[in-house]
């Protein structure tokens, strides 16, 4: 929490107040207690207070129960990252208090609830102790029936406090919110609301003000990766989807299942990974786009039909939402260990597109753009996104809706001849034309697994093999020439390169800018195009003496990662070098900053 | 804001007329049935006297006497000897993966509710690999015709066990001879929730097409067992059916009632050669008609919004 100025006269009486340009919160409990929905209200009001807005949570792998996180940080300025250390942290129970306050940044303030908590003498006198009998207050605020639920918007109440936030738009969020349930409902969390937000906090020596962000004259929006992918999927015009359950993915078929019957759309939940992701190819044979998805282990399960899509150059678009693997692995946890299995991962060579979108805005976007790379190449896409991207909050400025929204209806107008396998098609890509289209010569195409001919029909021709794996190939190198080409972060040429892709994009730009902030003359290069990879890119390697692939993934048995061995594969230019971590854990920045640090020191070869 | 690398503005549509190749579409009433030789395509790979052909042959009869035209059929199949069938057939067709037919065809179904889809496969595609969707497609009653050509081996692949193999049918991986107790495809069906399960022989080539046509008037999955004996790998499997060969073509007696599951289950229990004709109809909203009705709720309550207004509002409570 960077202090600005020193605070002007003091508020209550008592607390001084203190203007600040961010403040990283981190609330600790248990998974039923709704501290996700504390952290949910803290990141819209920042939305709509125009403020930067990032979060990050855990959330145990039981079914009930366990405990979690929530971390938001709220900003004025630009916010990259959740942020590594906490100014706050607003603790539930004994366990939250032990295991979080080392998240906390010497000096920080401990929000605890002295019902359930004993602090420690030993950290008293590194953090400062606010407690705050918030179960026993929140039953006394709700009377009667001696339970604590309610707590949750207790303690946000006393953030209020603390932080001097809207308490007028905190109330309205508290009222769209809980509206429309019962009526004891809303009054029951107003209630609850103001007896904390006018709980008297006598330990507490200031209170803090959150600088105004610089208007920007744009209305935000706030809400995490799977949404923001999903309701891309449903601007690009996506109407039929398939899936089955696993996690994080099911938040998105499940939104798509709400959603879509709106827009006379349909989403199948199937009965096993393959049926979703051979229902989604049904749908897009019948003539416009089809999504599934899943999360690594799934997406293992849809890998054949995938080669069928590969094959067939029938246009699809599958989301993975990468969690720790293998196997079941850590179903909970971030990890970006995908990337082989959606590049490579099938029997055959089978050319598809893989794209990584890199913030929960992009999410939104590079659901558009599959939508739209699949169509135009006729091509399965995968989106990589990840646990941490799918469930991290985010503002980002509203899109232009009318102006983005496409309809993908599909033509069925007759047409004189067809081929969908035209070897001579003057841009090398297939078309198809959708069942229900009248071909006059009566020569009606086949989409098949087979090798094929133009029209679809089965050959064991050396000769057609060799053109057809080739045309399959080529169009995507067309794609490679035809996307832009990255710029990095920072100037474009100096001592360290930072490569990047994924949700990782932020954290690696605050490395940089820390770097820069002590002369160390480092940039970053996000790369959200995996396969095809843009050209261009050994330019701009060309221009720093280290480059160094920072991913969530393990080293591998050679020592490079999955991006790192691309790259080197690709380019093969030995100064790309890994730098990997598979905690489960997003990427600190501060332990971007030692990594780096460590790979320069002079015992290494470079 | 992020910038769209492939704007909208620069895509073709999905499906493409080349230039200058746009035909007027003549009113169904001008157009004639098409013949055999309009809806037959490539010639087909199966070995001489195989029964698919019969099944083929009773295909292109349906599409000629119930006057379909070729656009508005959609074939597809999986994988397998009788798998090869949308090759052979002049229509909109698609070869999917083994035993995974039906899911893409119910992505069709689904998606165009225009369309007629057709799904022809083997024992092995349906019941093996293909077994779980055979069970799902059949509880979700999702509208469409599938016959499964029934030759209790895997011919494909030269002679191994199927899932419909008699107990002690020798093939080169139960050498000794199978032990498992073969699928009973009806049964499957009934207790799968299937709306419409009928059985029929390729040696009966009236019957086949009678099934045929009731599947296709029947609104939901309709299942037809359609035994096809495989000449080169189980010769003479279905001889006990087929009267020229000293057997017996018993159909469904009069008095069965289609609606009876009960009666279909203990029907279907028969030994070989056991009946041919339905065993179980009944009418059950199918997926298409309660995903429709789910549309149509939805449409209602949205009224008039335009698509990118419908997701305002969502975008709006995000605010």
């Amino acid at each position: 929490m960077s202090e600005v100025a020193a605070g002007p006269a003091p508020a209550g009486g008592q607390s001084k107040l203190t203007k600040i340009n961010e403040a990283v919160i981190r609330i600790a409990g248990n998974s039923q207690d709704g501290i996700q929905a504390i952290g949910g209200f803290l990141a819209r009001l920042a939305g709509r207070s125009e403020q930067e807005v990032m979060t990050f949570m855990t959330i145990p792998s039981t079914i009930s129960g366990g405990p979690s996180i929530f971390q938001v940080r709220i900003g004025s300025g630009e916010v990259l990252s959740p942020g590594d250390e906490a100014d706050m942290l607003l603790a539930f129970y004994q366990h939250s208090y032990e295991d979080h306050i080392n998240s906390l940044k010497l000096g920080g303030i401990v929000l605890y609830d002295s019902d359930h908590i004993t602090p420690k003498p030993e950290w008293l006198e590194n953090y400062r102790h606010v407690g705050v009998a918030i179960s026993s207050k929140t039953v006394e605020a709700i009377g009667g029936t001696g339970r604590d639920k309610g707590k949750n918007i207790f303690a946000l109440g006393l953030l209020a406090r603390i932080f001097d936030l809207n308490v007028p738009k905190l109330n309205k969020l508290i009222e769209e919110r809980f509206g429309g349930k019962d009526p004891t409902v809303v009054q029951n969390a107003v209630t609850c609301f103001e007896a904390g937000y006018n709980h008297q906090l006598q330990d507490l020596l200031k209170t803090y003000q959150l600088q105004h962000a610089e208007l920007k004259g744009h209305t935000q929006v706030v809400m995490n990766g799977n949404e923001a992918l999903a309701y891309g999927l449903l601007a690009a015009g996506v109407r039929f989807g398939a899936g089955y359950p696993i996690t994080p993915w099911s938040d998105i078929m499940e939104l798509l299942r709400r959603e879509l019957p709106k827009y006379g759309g349909s989403f199948i939940q199937c009965e096993d990974e393959i049926a979703s992701i051979s229902m989604a190819i049904g749908a897009s044979y019948g003539g416009r786009v089809a999504v599934t998805g899943s999360s690594g282990p799934g997406i293992s399960l849809k890998t054949e039909a995938l080669g069928w899509a590969s094959m067939a150059e029938m246009p699809l678009v599958i989301v993975d939402v990468q969690r720790g693997g293998p196997s079941t692995g850590m179903p909970t946890n971030i990890e970006q260990s995908d990337l082989n299995i959606a590049c490579f991962g099938g029997h055959g060579d089978s050319p598809r597109v893989v794209i990584a979108p890199s913030s929960v805005e992009d999410c939104f976007y590079t659901a558009i753009e599959a939508v739209n790379i699949a169509r135009k190449y006729s091509t399965p896409v995968l989106i990589l996104t990840d646990q941490g991207i799918a469930t991290r909050i985010e503002a980002f400025i509203e899109p232009d809706l009318k102006k983005i929204c496409q309809d993908l209806t599909p033509d069925l107008t007759p047409i004189a001849d067809h081929k969908p396998y035209d070897l001579k098609a003057p841009d090398g890509i297939t078309r198809h034309v959708a069942p229900g289209t009248r071909i006059a010569s009566g020569k009606y195409p086949v989409v098949t697994g087979l090798e094929h001919d133009e029209l679809g029909h089965p050959t064991g021709s050396p000769k057609l093999h060799t053109a057809m794996t080739a045309k399959r190939r080529n169009k995507l190198r067309r794609l490679g020439a035809d996307l832009p080409v990255p710029t990095t972060y920072g100037p474009n040429e100096g001592q360290v390169l930072l490569v990047g892709w994924g949700s990782t994009q932020g954290p690696l730009r605050e490395a940089v800018d820390r770097f820069r902030s002590v002369g160390d003359a480092v940039s970053s290069l996000h790369i959200k195009y995996i396969n095809p990879l843009p050209n261009g890119l050994d330019e701009i390697f060309k221009g720093f003496r280290h480059v160094f692939v920072v991913e969530l993934n393990d080293e591998g048995l050679y020592g490079y990662g999955q991006l790192t061995s691309l790259l080197r594969a690709r380019y093969a230019e030995p100064k790309i070098r890994g730098i990997h971590k598979c905690d489960g854990q997003v990427w600190k920045v501060k332990e971007i900053l030692e990594r780096v640090r460590a790979a320069m020191t002079p015992s290494r070869p470079s | 804001m992020s910038e769209l690398s492939i704007p909208f503005a620069t895509l073709p549509r999905t499906t493409v007329p080349a230039a200058g190749l746009e035909v007027t579409p003549l009113a169904d009433a001008d157009r004639k049935p098409l013949s055999k030789k309009e809806v037959s395509a490539d010639h087909p790979t199966w070995c001489p006297g195989c029964g698919d052909f019969s099944v083929l042959a009773l295909y292109f009869k349906l599409i000629e006497k119930r006057k379909m035209w070729h656009e508005k059929i959609t074939t597809v199949a999986g994988i397998g000897c009788s798998s090869r069938f949308p090759y052979f057939v002049q229509a909109h067709g698609a070869h999917f993966i083994h035993g995974r037919a039906l899911p893409f065809a119910s992505g069709i179904s689904l998606s165009r509710p225009d369309l007629h889809v057709f799904v022809f496969g083997g024992d092995g595609d349906a019941f093996s690999i293909g077994g779980n969707h055979f069970t799902h497609t059949a509880r979700k009653n999702v509208k469409m015709t599938y016959v499964v050509m029934d030759n209790f081996v895997y011919g494909l692949t030269k002679k191994q066990t199927s899932p419909t193999s008699p107990i002690g049918f020798k093939s080169k991986t139960d050498i000794w001879g199978s032990t498992d107790r073969p699928i009973n495809p009806l049964k499957q069906a009934i207790s799968a929730g299937a709306t419409f399960v009928a059985r029929t022989t390729h040696t009966n080539p009236n019957h086949v097409l009678k099934m045929m046509e009731a599947a296709m008037d029947h609104d939901g999955f309709s299942f037809i067992e359609c035994l096809s004996e495989c000449v080169e790998f189980f010769p003479g499997a279905f001889d006990s059916s087929n009267p020229r060969k000293g057997g017996q073509f018993l159909e469904v007696p009069a008095e069965h009632d289609v609606a009876d599951e009960y009666a279909a289950y203990r029907l279907a229990d028969e030994p070989f050669p056991g009946r041919f004709g339905i065993f179980f109809q009944t009418q059950r909203p199918t997926k298409n008609a309660n995903e429709a009705k789910l549309i149509a709720d939805h449409r209602a309550k949205v009224g008039g919004l335009a698509d990118w207004q419908i997701l305002q509002k969502s975008f709006d409570r995000t605010k």
